[in-house]
């Protein structure tokens, strides 16, 4: 791979005065490294925040919100029991990502920031305009059964491959983000940009900023009695979701007074179904509610080639995750590994 | 050796015991070395470019940026390199295939070498290599089934299967009450071994030390002498372990030859080892088929007619055809038979030997189609296999040498619980609501046998010493062999020491066609014989032994002694005989080869029956294995543990053909996209459930001395179309194209 310079700041401070144009932050590395040995990533210094301390802290409040460090590991915050317990669809959601020795590298920022696995961005000899602004797509017209049902543009029709921002977009999260400017807080709906024309830019973040922490605002503890992520794949682990979802009911009595809604794999940023969310408040839970609702959620959905049919599976995915959202949470949480199975598929 | 000097064979002592494999610690503290794990002093590191498009050629390369960068040594491209001294565009030996030793600029599939670079550390070489930047004329590649005009084969040849025919088959297919006419496609699959190819050469003058994986270790000298100019016994090769094998590494490969090449020329040693992406194109694969089968049954459901016909990609300038349509060769008794090939060139690399190679692909489509038959028929699928079961080898009517298939179906079906199986599909959900689905496929693979020799020595403390040049890819041969040797020699297993893995020993032939065990074993066999038998003779012609006099015949060895058979007061021990008499080493040699006569009077093959239940989501099509039981016929086991653990690995891989495998193309560039272990997928420990195996006790007289029939590559037959089947009788749906994706299911519900 290209040389590159490497630096170990101790503090956050330190981290945004070492970096410079052409610098990349350093997580866990299982994604970003993996890039620089294909060469689609060449930054020319890497900023190692492993040393940093107090970006390592989970906090669970009591009015439901949480605050997550940066430089948590997945694996740490999924089987943290009062994490677990209060948001249980983000635990499993984690925990149908990647692999256990994956998850015990990667960092809770570093998830937030993983590049799409469009084939084509990863390979620096294919036409991408993600990778290389104005080189073209060449996903449109290729291999592209996995792509963008959803936001996506002529110039860009990859997908976001977070299993754990998908819950995180359903919980209305926050991104605490350090820059030379001072400390800001940018709404997880606004953290992942759709491609546009501008696809290069996978997110909110300014050049030389750093996610510091997550925040889990008041109140979405509330859901913790009803909600779900599940995941389609082809194989049990180690496997990017072809479509997922993550639902989130917040029941008085028979009635649900506030649903979340959110899909994965469909799209450059998980996709938040507002309207679904609308048409689900206030109504009683039932088979008929759930698909009108799945259909609301993949509403404006078009293939971005051959891939029509996860329109379909994302909405069938989620009629179903809000289906056991319904039906309660497992009392055994995080129910391992995320699976369309059911509750005991981890057996 | 005295022809009337003859030792039963004592099995139960190390044979036939599940000894734990004896390299597994070795293995799993990282002490057992695989050949990039060598560093010889002065090494260079070789990375190679791969080349990005598949046809057409390279224009250009920034060598002198290469040449620039810290550390890099040389860059080796068309321009500079040298010719090998032996043409690699030749097929000079049965296992040769063509490939590029940086010959010209052209470009005949992606990921071909176009260049290699040689640094002080592997960074600098993989630098250098990016830094050459390419570019290239491209031409629009040929890629799949369709990219090209199909081509007759004129049969014979490896790789080259042709058309076979038994009996009158439009006779058959007139006779037929009723009949199906199906096609299926398999993708292009990739053997990715855990260990990538990989090579350390280093020179001395003309003599050259390999460290390099190699099915064949003794064969592949001469192959690599013919290459370099040198002579076979010139060169040298190291394998203790193999980190996987499944056919890639059982014929040379061009970059791995190349690297030797340059180690020659800059005149240090050379190390290189593919990265994970350029497993995808010069190291073989199994090339994908599109498969015709056409079944005739009569009122009774008795086949008047098996046809079946198969195209195969291979490359553009090589042979290898997929020899899937022979799956339909000596399986089931039909009225008429035939298989016939053809082949499609496209702009890939040239496919090659993949675990069960033929048999794979072939099995995959002939236990689907008997399944839709079956259906057709009205007749359960084991009923309609029973009905049809060959009792003679179909064709050619040769007996079997042993065949207990019928107790591998009863065996199998009684621990699946087969007999509750409702007939018609979508009858049984779990108490999730997943639609449950049974099937099942017959298992079947020849029981080949190569030529082999050993050496086995008792030392004068009376323990042994047996050496052949087996290869241990991770089945087991450090384990088994070494069983087979001890009881050739009566000695305890830790009394033996057993050498093997090193071109220097004496030649095991070839780790595959699931005949090493029997082939290698074989020749441990003879050679353990013939020391114990000289050892005999000098014991009973010892005036002092307490067996002299005695008759070689009544005598055997046991525990390291002779012993008169019953009567246990008169023994001597090894070590005393070699001590009277004269105190050196003895030595014995042995060889194993089946004679033509054997093979010409019995039909041989290991048989099984593989049972399947799949679970399916009605509404998200995600499939799941639940339980897999084979019941396998294979002759003499010598070690449970690792025969069943073979026979698991072989399930499991069917369950990859199934489910998970296959090398996606960009039609438009040739290029494999999913070339990577994220994207080309093969099942998780956490998919494969309730795997069961059944070895169901067969004596085989004729097969070879030793009743061994192979394991290696049953497994994966009977088990793809096993699971097929089950995703049809779950759901209703049949998906005659592999891999059954999620997709597939939710366009055939719709």
């Amino acid at each position: 791979m290209k040389r590159f310079d490497y630096s170990r700041p101790a503090s956050v401070a330190e981290a945004l005065a070492a970096w410079q144009p052409g610098s990349a932050w350093l997580g866990g590395g299982t994604n970003l490294v993996d890039l620089m040995k294909t060469g689609a990533v060449m930054p020319d210094r890497l900023i190692d925040l492993a040393g940093i301390p107090g970006l390592e802290d989970i906090e669970v409040s009591d009015d439901g919100s949480a605050r997550i460090g940066a430089l948590v590991r997945n694996s740490d915050l999924a089987h943290d029991p009062a994490f677990a317990a209060a948001f249980p669809m983000v635990a499993e959601a984690i925990l149908a990502g990647a692999s256990g020795q994956l998850r015990n590298a990667a960092t809770v920022g570093g998830n937030l920031m993983q590049r799409t696995r469009c084939a084509y961005f990863t390979d620096p000899s294919s036409a991408c305009n993600k990778r290389v602004p104005g080189s073209g797509c060449a996903a449109v017209g290729g291999v592209n059964g996995t792509h963008a049902v959803l936001g996506w543009s002529d110039s860009c029709i990859a997908t976001n491959p977070s299993d754990f921002a998908v819950p995180l977009a359903a919980l209305g999260a926050v991104v605490s983000v350090e820059g030379s400017d001072g400390r800001r807080e940018i709404p997880f709906s606004e953290f992942h940009r759709l491609p546009g024309k501008t696809p290069e830019i996978d997110t909110a973040l300014d050049p030389g900023e750093l996610i510091v922490g997550l925040r889990l605002p008041a109140g979405a503890a509330a859901f913790r009695g009803h909600s779900r992520y599940l995941k389609l794949r082809d194989r049990t682990s180690y496997a990017f979701a072809l479509v997922s979802a993550a639902a989130a009911l917040r029941m008085e009595g028979d009635t649900i007074a506030e649903a979340r809604l959110a899909l994965g794999a469909v799209a450059a940023k998980p996709w938040r179904a507002a309207e679904a969310e609308a048409l689900l408040a206030g109504q009683s839970p039932s088979p008929e509610l759930f698909t009108r609702a799945a259909e609301a959620a993949t509403g404006g959905a078009t293939p971005s080639g051959d891939n029509d049919h996860k329109i379909e599976l994302a909405r069938r995915i989620a009629a179903r995750a809000l289906t056991l959202a319904a039906a309660g949470t497992p009392a055994r949480m995080p129910a391992l590994p995320a699976s369309v199975h059911g509750d005991n598929a981890h057996a | 050796m005295p022809d009337t000097v003859q030792f039963p064979m004592r099995f139960g002592s190390s044979s036939g015991q599940p000894v734990t494999r004896r390299d597994g610690i070795a293995k799993v503290t990282g002490t057992a070395t695989f050949a990039a794990d060598n560093a010889p002093a002065n090494l260079l590191h070789a990375v190679y470019v791969s080349a990005a498009i598949a046809r057409g050629t390279v224009t250009s390369m920034d060598v002198e940026a290469a040449k620039a960068h810290p550390g890099v040594v040389e860059v080796y491209t068309p321009d500079n390199v040298p010719p090998l001294p032996g043409d690699a565009s030749s097929k000079p030996f049965m296992f040769a295939f063509r490939f590029e030793p940086l010959q010209d600029n052209s470009v005949r599939y992606a990921n071909q070498p176009i260049a290699l670079v040689l640094a002080e550390t592997l960074e600098a070489a993989t630098e250098g290599a990016r830094l050459l930047a390419p570019k290239y004329a491209a031409e629009t590649p040929r890629i799949g089934l369709d990219g090209n005009a199909p081509f007759e084969i004129e049969g014979g040849g490896f790789g080259l299967p042709g058309t076979t025919v038994h009996g009158d088959v439009e006779a058959g297919h007139a006779a037929a009450e009723a009949s199906v006419d199906l096609t299926y496609e398999t993708p292009e699959q990739y053997h990715n071994a855990m260990e990538m190819h990989a090579v350390v050469a280093e020179w001395d003058g003309d003599h050259v030390v390999l460290d390099v994986p190699s099915q064949a270790l003794v064969m592949s000298c001469a192959a690599y002498g013919y290459y370099l100019g040198i002579p076979a016994e010139n060169v040298t090769i190291r394998c203790p372990y193999l980190g996987g094998g499944f056919g890639s590494k059982a014929a040379l490969n061009g970059p791995t030859v190349l690297a030797i090449h340059a180690a020659r020329l800059i005149g240090r040693p050379v190390k290189l080892m593919l990265k994970r992406d350029q497993m995808f194109g010069p190291v073989f694969h199994r090339g994908a088929t599109r498969q015709r089968v056409r079944i005739g049954v009569d009122g009774d459901a008795r086949m008047t007619v098996l046809d079946h016909e198969s195209l195969a990609v291979t490359s553009s300038f090589d042979d290898f055809i997929e020899s899937a349509a022979n799956a339909s060769q000596g399986i089931y008794s039909a009225g008429a038979l035939r298989s016939a090939h053809k082949g499609v060139r496209a702009d890939v690399g040239t496919p090659g030997p993949m675990r069960a190679p033929g048999e794979a692909s072939g099995s995959a489509a002939l236990e689907s189609a008997m399944d839709e038959m079956a259906e057709k028929a009205g007749i359960d699928p084991l009923e309609f296999r029973l009905r049809n079961y060959a009792e003679t080898e179909p064709g050619s009517g040769k007996p079997y040498s042993s065949k207990a298939l019928r107790e591998c179906y009863a065996q199998g079906a009684e621990r699946f619980g087969w007999s509750r199986r409702p007939l018609a599909p979508r009858q049984m959900t779990d108490e999730n609501g997943m639609l449950v689905g049974w099937g099942m496929g017959t298992a079947l693979f020849a029981a080949p046998m190569f030529a082999a020799k050993a050496r086995a020595v008792i030392r004068p403390d009376g323990t042994g010493l047996v050496e052949t040049a087996a290869a241990d890819m991770g089945q087991g041969a450090w384990t088994v062999l070494a069983q087979i040797a001890a009881d050739s020699l009566g000695l305890p297993l830790d009394m033996v020491e057993f050498r093997s893995g090193a071109s220097t020993l004496p030649d095991a032939g070839v780790a595959g066609g699931s005949g090493h065990t029997a082939t290698a074993g074989g020749a441990l066999h003879a050679a353990g014989q013939d020391v114990v038998a000289r050892l005999a003779e000098m014991a009973t012609a010892d005036p002092d032994s307490p067996l002299h006099g005695a008759g070689n015949a009544t005598i055997v060895a046991r525990d390291g002694r002779f012993w008169v058979e019953g009567d246990d007061s008169r023994s001597d021990g090894f070590a005393d005989i070699l001590a009277r008499n004269g105190g050196a080493e003895i030595e014995g040699t042995g060889g194993a080869n089946r004679p033509q006569e054997a093979g010409a009077a019995h039909a041989m093959y290991a048989h099984g029956a593989v049972f399947a239940e799949v679970k399916v989501d009605p509404d998200l099509f995600q499939t799941r294995v639940t339980r897999l039981v084979g019941a396998f016929a294979a002759g003499r086991i010598i070690n449970p543990k690792l025969a069943e653990s073979q026979l698991m690995g072989g399930m499991i891989w069917g369950l990859s053909f199934a489910l998970h495998e296959e090398a996606k193309y960009d039609m438009r560039t040739g290029r494999v996209v999913n070339g990577d272990l994220a994207g080309y997928h093969v099942p998780v420990n956490a998919d494969v459930k309730g795997l069961e195996v059944i070895t169901v006790h067969e004596d085989d007289p004729y097969v070879n001395p030793l009743g061994i029939k192979g394991v290696g590559e049953i497994g994966i037959t009977g088990t793809v179309g096993a699971i097929a089947n089950a995703i049809w009788h779950a759901t209703g749906t049949r998906i005659r194209r592999f891999p059954v994706r999620i997709e597939d299911l939710l366009a055939g519900s719709r």
